[in-house]
């Protein structure tokens, strides 16, 4: 019988049984940020304990920083100070720091795919819960708490139960204007918002290996929205390829050796499952959602849900995220009128999303009274975009053009909603008050159709316009 | 067995409960991130259920957090899949700030119980139907004692008992006082040090 990639990549990381079946798992890449991390450089100094592995933590600022006007000291003092104490954690525990402005900065789940510290095989951790994305290039990564960033910090290692693994096959293509994201948010409508716990979800099927790393993801990006902590796509030519030559990626010889030993890192043909979901590419369309949980979503041609509709469970959180949105149900979603558009966030602010949304951006002008913001997940992702024209295309559409960070996926930054604002947004999450009003709405899509959403002043079917 | 205690043996809670309804119940209802802009966590419990509790003008609402009858409760009982969403530990560290010293629901999301079981937080699951008793049995008394016994995997209330489920693992490190798991981990240093060199990848391949 074959293993499965999260089988093998647990073995060869466990360190040893803990009692009561849990593992001491070796992590390969730790990452952290400036909202997180704090707290747990503190923990550690109140233990008098070192950095075990500084070798193995990279660190970078994303949730907080400003994405326009990050000239220091920042405005938000709080912010000012988060900034600080990662400064001087990542100085005096000699861990390597990528600031604004070193050309390097951006959204953690963005940068650490772009340097090509993120590879098959290694067991990533990050204090945050879109750590899964990592997964897109069949590491084992997720998300964890402050206590366990110190664990990491102090022994390079966390307490942690193996999850079993559900494989969710997707065949055939995905239609014209159907994206990855599409594609997990179909997932998460089927498999419900707490149908991964306990799993993590192996993505295959041949609509997953047509899917560029950027796609990949995506899609394992989302995974948490779906309960799973871990999300993952056996490595193949197109993860080697996106690798070749990135700055932390092995070179010459030992790039060539690192392909032979990650290839064998992948599920085997003949590896077993705890569960198995078969889906079909062609049942996707655009996929908005129109709740307060990302499985409370339908394909953009479709009407709101009827309560009942819906199963007995769902209902009463149904009724609920209705009137929190002002919503109707029976009533089609494509129309509804939006204030704001956001095209960013560790789900959606890569060169890809963004040449996406500039494509629909480039038939037309942000409708009146429509703020519409683009911010590029990366630094390298903005240089990227203006060296390909991409912000002139936005700006001439009537769109904002911002630096690099997490901005209005959590409106940690002066990016917030305000009031009761409905935001088509191609970020991750639609809970109550994400956007940074505590009133604000989140209708959740891909890139391609915020970018519709934003022209229109409603949400469209980006199909019609591409 | 080698883990040291590091803490607290916690082998139940006793204390009145505050009930909490609705399923999928998330990181940002249990602690909007616009209150996470400290390098500290003290003082979150201020926020915590923020936007449930109060208007953007501050007038609080209706929530179980203001109601003067479950004041001093330790005992939260909730729903479906509680703590959803985002991995910030700022969300059992606001609900511990504020009081809470363990969660009894239908079910949590995984790192939300990760979370709480590494600040020796019981967050113990219980049939649907058993949370809907209790829950209507402490709406009707709050003063009344809630015990949640780990060794025996119960609960139990005036009136009422039902059995509890909890990872062994997690149920473990509680009861022997190993959850705050650092100091188990660095007791194998000598082979973390050993793995970290024999990995495939230690040495650039």
């Amino acid at each position: 019988m074959g293993r499965s990639l999260l089988d093998k990549v647990w073995d060869l990381h466990s360190v040893r049984e803990l009692p009561g079946g849990q593992t001491q798992l070796f992590i390969g890449l730790h990452l952290i940020h400036e909202v997180t991390s704090p707290q747990g450089f503190q923990m550690l100094d109140d233990a008098g304990l070192p950095v075990l592995v500084p070798s193995r933590t990279f660190a970078t600022v994303d949730h907080i920083v400003p994405t326009d006007g990050r000239a220091r000291p920042l405005r938000d003092s709080q912010a000012e100070e988060m900034l600080q104490a990662i400064e001087a954690n990542t100085k005096r525990h000699r861990i390597q720091f990528f600031p604004i402005g070193s050309g390097n900065q951006g959204i953690v789940h963005v940068i650490g795919p772009e340097l090509g510290l993120t590879q098959p095989g290694l067991t990533i951790a990050c204090g945050d819960s879109h750590t899964s994305t990592h997964g897109a290039f069949g590491a084992i990564a997720f998300g964890i708490g402050t206590s366990q960033v110190r664990d990491v910090l102090a022994s390079q290692c966390l307490a942690l139960a193996r999850p079993k693994v559900r494989r969710i096959r997707i065949s055939g293509p995905l239609g014209f204007g159907v994206y990855a994201k599409d594609a997990i948010l179909h997932i998460i409508r089927r498999l419900g918002v707490k149908g991964g716990v306990g799993y993590a979800y192996e993505y295959a099927g041949d609509a997953i290996q047509r899917m560029s790393m950027e796609e990949r993801m995506t899609l394992c990006n989302m995974s948490i929205e779906g309960g799973a902590r871990v999300g993952y796509v056996s490595p193949d030519d197109t993860t080697f390829d996106y690798l070749r030559g990135r700055r932390f990626a092995p070179k010459a010889e030992a790039f060539e050796r690192a392909v032979g030993w990650w290839r064998s890192m992948s599920s085997d043909s003949d590896a077993s499952f705890d569960d198995q979901v078969e889906l079909a590419a062609s049942e996707i369309a655009p996929t908005v959602t129109w709740g307060t949980n990302p499985g409370q979503a339908i394909g953009v041609t479709e009407n709101l849900p009827r309560l009942d509709e819906l199963p007995d469970d769902d209902r009463s959180g149904a009724e609920d995220a209705y009137r929190f949105m002002d919503l109707v149900p029976g009533r089609p979603i494509a129309g509804t009128p939006i204030q704001v558009a956001f095209i960013g966030s560790c789900t959606n602010g890569r060169i890809s999303d963004l040449r996406e949304a500039a494509r629909v951006a480039k038939t037309g002008n942000v409708a009146p009274g429509v703020r519409a913001l683009v911010v590029p997940g990366s630094e390298a992702v903005r240089v990227q975009a203006e060296a390909e024209g991409l912000h002139e295309v936005f700006r001439a559409a009537g769109f904002q053009w911002r630096e690099a960070g997490c901005s209005m996926c959590l409106a940690m930054n002066p990016d917030k909603l305000i009031g009761r604002e409905l935001c088509a947004s191609s970020s991750n999450r639609n809970f109550k008050g994400r956007q940074g009003s505590p009133t604000g709405r989140t209708l959740l899509m891909s890139p391609a159709m915020v970018a519709a959403a934003a022209l229109r002043g409603r949400v469209a079917d980006v199909r019609e316009m591409l | 067995m080698t883990a040291k205690v590091s803490a607290e043996r916690v082998s139940g809670r006793r204390g009145r409960g505050v009930v909490v309804r609705g399923d999928d119940i998330d990181t940002d209802q249990i602690i909007p991130a616009r209150y996470m802009t400290s390098i500290r966590f003290a003082g979150l419990e201020e926020f915590v259920f923020r936007d449930s509790r109060f208007t953007q003008d501050g007038v609080p609402k209706g929530h179980p957090f203001n109601d003067r009858r479950f004041r001093g409760a330790e005992i939260l009982v909730v729903n479906q899949n509680f703590g959803c969403g985002s991995s910030r530990e700022h969300a059992p560290q606001a609900l511990a700030r504020w009081g809470i010293r363990a969660l009894v629901g239908e079910s949590f999301a995984e790192i939300f119980f990760g979370n709480c079981v590494a600040l020796g937080i019981p967050a113990v699951s219980a049939a649907r139907a058993d949370v809907a008793r209790l829950m209507d049995a402490v709406e009707l008394d709050p003063s009344q004692e809630i015990a949640l016994d780990l060794a025996a995997r119960t609960l139990t209330w005036r009136g009422g008992s039902a059995p509890i489920k909890l990872p062994e693992g997690a149920r473990e490190q509680l009861m022997d006082g190993s959850w705050d798991a650092m100091r188990t981990l660095l007791d194998a240093r000598d082979q973390v040090l050993a793995k970290a060199e024999s990995l495939p990848y230690a040495k650039g391949f």
